[in-house]
């Protein structure tokens, strides 16, 4: 009798691994910065060259670092969800204008609205390599203390946001009580 | 119409000589070495199956020009691996080391043989013994 459950046993293991398996999308890549500080950077201000903007802006505070680019199809699809996030949420998010043309993201934001505090302009993609980043959009999620708490890769939703974002900013509000 | 044929065969050929790598060669064959080296193990991660070698992705080159970079700056192959480890986690190379999170990927298939040895040896074990003992082998399947 064992010997004809055998097969039936090893089915019923593999068909949750196998759902488990297909399900996943093997381009997101988990990020090893979770859970580690994210590292700091500085870089020329997207909107004026003189000035920068970097990881200290946001020092203390929670915030959004956003990675986008004007050839990126995702960073147009999720522009708009961003507008909207940035009008209802009190973290600030922070772009980074990641291997670009200026002029071109320039007239990205003016055409379509800024929902960044301030962007960085990475031309070379020395910080994206640093923050790991190799597909925008990404939007990483930033504690008080500089830790990265998530990294979401693809586009903005408000299902994301709901899902993925929200929850751990409830966890890290309430442990900071 | 000739001219139009070899215009085309030129065309076709000509992508041989457009090579991936735009920066110049190290002058010490030794880094060079190093440098193919590393970027023959280091995954694209735009283009997952492609090795940064292979790929003219963006990414690619922006990562080749790390490792040309730090293999200026002295480090060894091991700097090198876990500077791309840290930003990139162990999916970055093709080979990825021994660690906690990559054990069942090394081990797997040694269990996998293991357990499929047993099982073989059982079955073939079971048939021998069925057909000695039972002499009409109907019971088979």
């Amino acid at each position: 009798m064992t010997r004809y459950l055998v097969p039936f046993i090893a089915l019923a293991i593999m068909i949750p691994v196998f759902i488990i398996g297909l399900n996943r999308d093997p381009t997101e890549v988990p990020s090893p910065l979770l859970d580690k500080p994210a590292p700091t950077f500085e870089l020329p201000s997207l909107t004026d060259p003189q000035a920068t903007v970097g990881s200290a802006d946001y020092e203390g505070q929670m915030a959004l670092v956003n990675v986008w680019a004007t050839w990126c199809g995702g960073c147009r699809q999720e522009h708009d969800y961003l507008m909207k996030l940035a009008s209802e949420i009190d973290i600030p998010i922070y772009g980074l204008d990641w291997r670009d043309r200026r002029e071109e993201a320039l007239v990205w934001l003016e055409k379509l609205g800024d929902p960044y505090v301030a962007s960085a302009y990475d031309e070379d993609g020395r910080v994206g390599i640093d923050w790991g980043v190799y597909g925008a959009p990404e939007t990483f999620l930033i504690d008080e203390n500089g830790v990265v708490l998530h990294k979401h890769i693809s586009p903005m939703t408000e299902k994301v946001w709901r899902e993925d974002f929200l929850p751990r900013i409830k966890d890290a509000q309430e442990a900071r009580k | 119409m000739k001219r139009v044929a070899f215009a085309c065969a030129l065309l076709l050929i000509s992508g041989l000589a457009l090579a991936i790598e735009p920066g110049k060669a190290f002058e010490d064959p030794q880094l060079q070495a190093r440098y193919e080296k590393i970027s023959s193990e280091v995954r694209c991660l735009v283009c997952q199956n492609q090795t940064i070698k292979d790929s003219n992705a963006f990414l690619a080159g922006d990562l080749r020009r790390e490792i040309r970079r730090l293999l200026e700056e002295g480090k060894s192959d091991a700097q090198v691996y876990d500077f791309l480890v840290a930003r990139y986690g162990d999916f970055v190379l093709y080979r990825p080391r021994m660690s906690g999170k990559t054990l069942g990927l090394w081990i797997a298939p040694f269990i996998l043989i293991l357990v499929g040895g047993v099982v073989a040896v059982r079955v073939v074990r079971g048939r021998m013994q069925m057909s000695v003992n039972d002499d009409s082998d109907q019971t088979v399947s």
